[in-house]
């Protein structure tokens, strides 16, 4: 008897962990974009305004969302890919075209994100945000002025350096800071950056991608390049920190919606671009994320209420994006040469 | 097994076949194809470039085999000569972090290595030097053993729990002394759970990918990185992933049956 009431408790707790479950909605939708990514609030919002159940997911490169969808495992409804995977995307026939009379709010996103390199007739996406990458230091180990990528090679700061965990953003800092384009295909430069990189693997504490929230806050490192929306968040745990986007320029990304082919719920999807568009939705977006939202108006009044500083490094002006590059997808040979050299790098 | 209870073994070769068998094809399969589907044997051509990062997997993966023993045997033989109640408390402890998931734990020792971390903030506490072993190849040793010691101690547990008590009677009545005892007659019959245990050690330690970039520093490839990067990396190369795996299961393997041959006469261990 004993046994039959445990079990029985058992089998309600599970029961219990699935409720909720069943309430009824007209249909489902599959997203998927970067782990936060998103202020979760908002999907519960569109549940109950649009009565479409919203199945969220999260991938932590672009690669590894590209390597679900070509596996044939996903089916995605809504994927917010970045600028040169899209561009990949569309190139191998992945994404399904848009049609933009059933998303209004596309209005409200800024023309300076719209018929960029990667989806140049708009066709594809919908910018969703936006930002740039540049050298997060500690102030109070780093007290030389850092205005260029040459702060991450000064051998002063040696064991406390962090650098990108990927060959395309590792390389792509050395080739901007030898004064080439990130998206170059000449074997030469590609190799003369490795050059750099492997000058730079004894100065360097680690390779990281997500782990940089830590060693930085924590003060375990003191200089990395990383995100400037995350700087936000980071400067929140550790005042120290400071940010600079390098004199010789850096990359500028745009991260956008898109619908993937084989979707069977193109309307709805449709419907949560949208959503995802409006002011307010954007608003709230902003606020827990830190990144810039492509909605101008949502984007002006954000940072009109910020210190200026930050507001600069959040959504930079005109004059800084100037000097940035938007990555371009490569041609396979260039990928390869590119993973070749990583793995020769870290050999 | 009768016929009669013989379908009951269905369930469980159909799963083997789907979530197993044909994964292993797969892996083949890719191994020897290009990416428009064409038969080459160019994906093993290159393998060469990747010895350094081979010979690293293998020897940290040994490393930890041989913590792992060192750590777990004793561990094992003592805790099976306590009272049933102190086993079940000692193998519910062993189990415990198992409950817990394993990126977590992983993560956890990164924040006790880093050189800001618990432990040096400890040492500096009771005024001795820091230590320096974050992002290095110890550290990632270190995560193995954590991670994997529960595979060591369980298998030979079990083994030297169900020895029988008077073959040990009879040998001390011969005359041996505990030592012979040890080296004669429990040793010998504990072998299978620590073949056992070797193989479950060693295998995840040989294609692991998250511990060397959260407690190496992901500063030099193991194997299982390697691989991850032919999948997740900008290239999305599967078909020379697979390659690089087939050819590590091999090595695993062709290592499996030397290993076997040691202690032949024992029941053998479970190869993969």
């Amino acid at each position: 008897m004993k046994k039959i009431l445990s079990l029985a408790a058992v089998a309600a707790l599970i029961l219990a962990m699935f409720s909720g479950c069943g309430k009824g909605y007209t249909a489902e939708i599959n997203v998927c974009n970067w782990g936060e990514y998103i202020d979760e609030t908002v999907l519960k919002d569109f549940e109950e305004q649009y009565n479409i159940k919203v199945n969220y997911s999260g991938f932590n490169s672009n690669e590894a969302l590209y390597s679900t969808m070509k596996n044939g495992g996903s089916n995605y409804d809504v994927i917010i890919p970045s600028d040169y995977m899209i561009s990949r995307l569309i190139s191998e026939d992945m994404l399904e075209p848009l049609d933009y009379s059933n998303i209004p709010n596309w209005s409200l996103i800024g023309e300076r994100y719209k018929g960029l390199e990667y989806d140049p007739t708009n066709s594809y996406s919908v910018p969703y945000m936006w930002g740039t990458v540049g050298i997060i230091y500690n102030t109070s180990v780093v007290t030389k002025p850092v205005t260029s990528w040459d702060a991450l090679f000064d051998s002063d700061y040696s064991g406390q350096i962090l650098m990108f965990d990927n060959p395309r953003d590792a390389l792509g800092i050395a080739l901007l800071h030898l004064g080439y384009s990130l998206n170059t295909t000449s074997e030469a430069e590609l190799e003369e950056a490795y050059g750099l990189l492997v000058q730079q693997k004894p100065l360097l504490q680690a390779y990281v991608m997500d782990q940089i929230f830590d060693k930085l806050e924590s003060g375990e490192a003191a200089i990395g390049p990383y995100y400037a929306g995350d700087f936000i968040t980071m400067h929140e745990n550790n005042p120290d920190l400071a940010f600079c986007i390098p004199e010789e320029g850096t990359n500028y990304f745009v991260d956008a919606m898109c619908i993937p082919k084989g979707s069977t719920k193109k309307e709805y999807a449709e419907k949560f671009i949208n959503f995802m568009c409006s002011t307010e939705v954007c608003t709230k977006n902003m606020d827990v994320v830190g990144y810039a939202s492509a909605n101008t108006e949502a984007l002006e009044s954000y940072i009109a209420d910020m210190d200026e500083d930050f507001a600069a490094i959040m959504a930079p002006s005109d004059d800084v994006l100037a000097n940035t590059e938007v990555y371009t997808n490569l041609p396979q040979n260039v990928l390869e040469k590119y993973d070749e050299l990583w793995v020769e790098l870290k050999s | 097994m009768t016929s009669k209870t013989r379908f009951l073994s269905i369930p469980y070769v159909v799963w083997m076949a789907i979530f197993v068998v044909v994964p292993i094809i797969m892996v083949v399969v890719y191994a020897f194809t290009a990416h428009d589907g064409s038969f080459t044997v160019d994906n093993f051509r290159g393998m060469t470039d990747y010895i350094s990062v081979f010979g690293r997997s293998f020897y940290l993966a040994l490393i930890a085999t041989v913590l792992c023993i060192i750590l777990g045997y004793p561990l094992a033989l003592v805790l099976s000569r306590e009272g049933p109640r102190l086993q079940r408390v000692f193998v519910m402890l062993i189990m415990l972090p198992m409950w817990m998931n394993f990126l977590l734990r992983t993560y956890a020792w990164m924040s006790i290595l880093e050189d800001t971390g618990l432990l040096n903030a400890l040492l500096t506490k009771l005024g001795l030097p820091p230590i320096k072993i974050i992002n290095t190849s110890g550290a990632v040793v270190l995560g193995m053993v954590y991670n994997y010691l529960p595979f060591m101690v369980l298998p030979i547990y079990s083994v030297v729990s169900k020895l029988d008590r008077r073959l040990v009677e009879a040998a001390e009545d011969l005359g041996a002394n505990p030592f012979m005892v040890f080296l004669k007659l429990i040793f010998p019959l504990s072998l299978p759970g620590v073949l056992s245990g070797i193989t479950m050690v060693f295998v995840p330690s040989v294609s692991t990918f998250a511990i060397s970039q959260l407690l190496g520093g992901s500063k030099n490839l193991l194997l299982g990185d390697l691989i991850e990067m032919q999948f997740l990396g900008s290239a999305y190369n599967p078909h020379l992933g697979s390659a690089i795996a087939l050819v590590m299961m091999i090595i695993v393997v062709i290592c499996m049956y030397v290993m076997n041959k040691f202690g032949e006469g024992e029941e053998t261990a479970v190869v993969l």
